[in-house]
């Protein structure tokens, strides 16, 4: 089976119209869409920035006023933003921004009046109830995602592909994860979706991601929200309500390059290396962070 | 310990003795078959096959092919390539005087062996990766070690710069060596400190990858270009200072630089090949001159034609020398990118994110290479019109009149060298 063929536009932005969250979040109208981009150097590995960027531009392109805050560490983080967004960083980095964020108390309270939490790889584990910080301790969270991390045996590297849940309404969720933590949801949490291709929440049930009420975490790291504009779209969404359809013709070709020609590499490469690792008689070492095949789709729509 | 190996003054076994001298010799002697053979199969140039068929046989051939050489070992994410050239061109190597180095950018082991079997010269100037230098460290004991700078490249294959940063220090600690370094880089002086360093300040600021302390975890603050931490480390007084027409040198000298080269970022490169070249005692007014006649490096700042369309060719691998790329390029110049995401690449685009791409907003851009896609969209974010086509032909034909600058990644710079007018 090959990878469903990328979305219209017209599609993308209808779905995008439907928010997971019946509850949204208290915003006073006419109000600039504030964008809280959170200690973007502890939590921004690679490409992090890339999301505050996308959600701007495709506000903007709907006529919507937007406001990007970034909140360095030591700095109050605000508590009436929109969506806030948390990227990747290092185990001590992911640490300081942790206990920053507990101490500060804005993102919860910001969390509390309803508004969107969008973290990534770190920012997503930081999220969650605890992680693994400095040293593989374990550290509590922001216990915002009713989720725990604990550490994969191999680090995950690589493209990956996954069905988002049935009746989300999204599109297949695009990237490329590079991380070594395997995060279990609790019940209060759903994942984003199911991994076709790569590790994604490493929970052994092959789910990818999370998300509870306005709050979502993803192992698609760095811009993740250029590659899914659904996604991003959804996130707006959550705050404005129904959005104009985009011209996203340049984007529709990256998903369609990535989902028939990268991705399908990429599974080919991992099926590969698990049968060299059978016929080492060694275990499946998951060398290109590939774990499923494009012929296991468990399909989900 | 092998047989025939001999301790040396500081515990390093140091091969000797005539089986060991045969073995290296057979080594060698099968290692030019090799390459000669992956030339005529038409598999390019040979060296990396070569220099692998030799380690394969006498692992400890880098060691051997160092001894009795000066050395200096040129390492950093950004500029290794132009400085290791510029290096070469300071120490007379362009001016009759024997200086072996690895010009085609073949920069672990195997790379490094068969530069020095092709030249016997007795100063070997060694353009490394920034993850081998303990090991190339340990093989060719160099006099000297040039640390250009440490920023995000390839994270699905290196390390964060802060792990990088460390190995180094390491590596400065092990044995005597002068550091020549990169004052204005955080990462670079945390390292450097644990040699005998010699400061550069090389003008251009990267500060994306150097906001938080390397030695104590806090907050960096950059105050006028000048960086300090809590802990009390702070940006060291530079040796070699880049001005706007020339480095002023030790002793508060200042020699001016006459480049073929373009931008800031390579006069700051010109800046520590002063420093390298003062190190082994060239005056660097000697050196200088020595600098002005190097025009292209391996391809890069090559002039290409496009079908006609005369161009010029930069090669950019990540975040920081993307920004110093774009820096270079003149505000009426026509700007192609080429992105490929192969191995040597790093098979993840996000960082083109962390590349100042805004800096182009308003204007039209050709994107080529394998990824050309997300970089449209990437470039589409910054608020500028990307024109997609595979053939850089075309493309110049499209782009309106003016200089054209082609700028690409490793892969991507690699096919468009065939262009080369």
């Amino acid at each position: 089976m090959s990878p469903d063929a990328p979305r219209t536009v017209e599609d993308i932005s209808d779905e995008a119209s439907a928010s997971l969250s019946p509850v949204p979040p208290a915003r006073v109208r006419g109000d600039a869409l504030t964008i809280v981009h959170v200690y973007p150097h502890l939590l921004g590995t690679y490409g992090d920035a890339g999301n505050a960027i996308v959600l701007r531009h495709r506000a903007q392109a709907r006529g919507l006023p937007v406001e990007v805050v970034v909140v360095q560490p030591g700095e109050a983080v605000p508590t009436m933003g929109d969506v806030y967004l948390l990227g990747g960083g290092e185990d001590a980095k992911q640490t300081a921004a942790a206990h920053e964020l507990r101490e500060d108390g804005g993102i919860v309270a910001a969390a509390g009046r309803g508004a969107v939490l969008f973290g990534i790889c770190a920012g997503y584990q930081l999220l969650g109830e605890t992680f693994l910080g400095v040293g593989g301790a374990v550290a509590p969270g922001l216990g915002l995602l009713d989720v725990r991390t604990d550490r994969l045996q191999t680090r995950a590297v690589g493209n990956m592909l996954a069905r988002p849940v049935a009746g989300s309404g999204l599109p297949d969720l695009i990237g490329f994860e590079n991380h070594g933590g395997a995060t279990v949801l609790g019940s209060a949490a759903r994942p984003l979706g199911h991994v076709v291709v790569g590790v994604g929440n490493g929970d052994g049930e092959a789910t990818e991601g999370a998300v509870q009420g306005h709050v979502y975490g993803t192992y698609l790291h760095g811009p993740a929200l250029a590659l899914n504009p659904a996604l991003a779209d959804r996130l707006l969404a959550t705050v404005v309500g129904e959005l104009a359809p985009l011209d996203d013709v340049l984007c529709d070709r990256l998903r369609r390059h990535r989902l028939q020609e990268v991705l399908p590499a990429t599974a080919r490469a991992g099926r590969r290396g698990r049968v060299t690792a059978r016929l080492r008689g060694g275990r499946d070492s998951g060398a290109s962070g590939a774990t499923a095949t494009l012929s296991d789709v468990p399909t989900a729509r | 310990m092998a047989p025939g190996a001999v301790p040396a003054r500081d515990g390093v076994p140091v091969p000797d003795g005539a089986a060991h001298r045969a073995r290296l010799a057979v080594a060698l002697g099968a290692g030019r078959l090799a390459g000669e053979l992956s030339r005529r199969l038409g598999r390019g140039a040979g060296a990396v096959v070569r220099g692998r068929v030799v380690l394969g046989i006498a692992p400890d051939a880098l060691r051997s092919l160092s001894a009795g050489r000066r050395t200096l070992v040129v390492t950093g994410t950004n500029g290794k390539s132009t400085t290791t050239r510029l290096i070469t061109a300071a120490l007379g190597g362009d001016d009759g005087d024997d200086v072996a180095s690895n010009a085609t950018g073949a920069n672990m082991g195997p790379g490094l062996v068969t530069a020095l079997d092709d030249d016997r010269a007795g100063t070997a100037v060694l353009e490394v990766d920034e993850l081998h230098v303990p090991a190339v460290m340990r093989a060719t004991a160099p006099l000297v070690v040039v640390a250009l700078n440490l920023t995000r490249d390839q994270l699905d294959r290196t390390h964060e710069v802060s792990r990088t940063s460390r190995v180094w220090g390491d590596a400065f600690a092990e044995r005597p060596v002068t550091v020549v370094a990169n004052a204005a880089d955080p990462h670079v002086v945390a390292a450097a400190l644990r040699g005998s360093p010699v400061w550069v300040d090389p003008g251009l600021r990267w500060t994306e990858d150097a906001t938080v302390c390397p030695r104590c975890g806090q907050l960096l603050e950059w105050i006028d270009g000048r960086w300090s931490s809590a802990c009390g480390l702070a940006m060291p007084e530079p040796d070699y200072l880049l001005t706007p027409d020339g480095v002023r040198v030790p002793g508060g000298a200042h020699v001016p630089l006459d480049l073929k080269l373009p931008g800031t970022v390579n006069r700051g490169n010109a800046a520590f090949a002063l420093a390298a070249a003062g190190v082994l005692g060239v005056a660097p007014e000697v050196a200088a001159a020595r600098l002005a006649d190097v025009d292209t490096i391996d391809g890069r700042y090559a002039r290409l034609d496009l079908g006609g369309r005369p161009a010029r060719l930069f090669l950019a691998k990540n975040p920081a020398g993307w920004a110093a790329a774009l820096a270079m390029i003149e505000p009426e110049s026509q700007l192609v990118v080429g992105i490929n995401a192969r191995t040597a690449d790093g098979t993840d685009t996000s960082w083109l994110y962390d590349v100042p791409f805004e800096r182009l907003a308003g204007r039209t851009v050709g994107a080529i290479g394998d990824r050309r896609d997300d970089l449209a969209v990437r470039l589409h974010y910054a608020g500028a019109t990307p024109i997609v086509d595979a053939d850089p032909v075309r493309l110049a034909a499209a782009l309106p009149p003016g200089p054209l600058v082609v700028a690409a990644n490793y892969t991507a710079f690699r096919e468009l060298r065939r262009h080369v007018a």
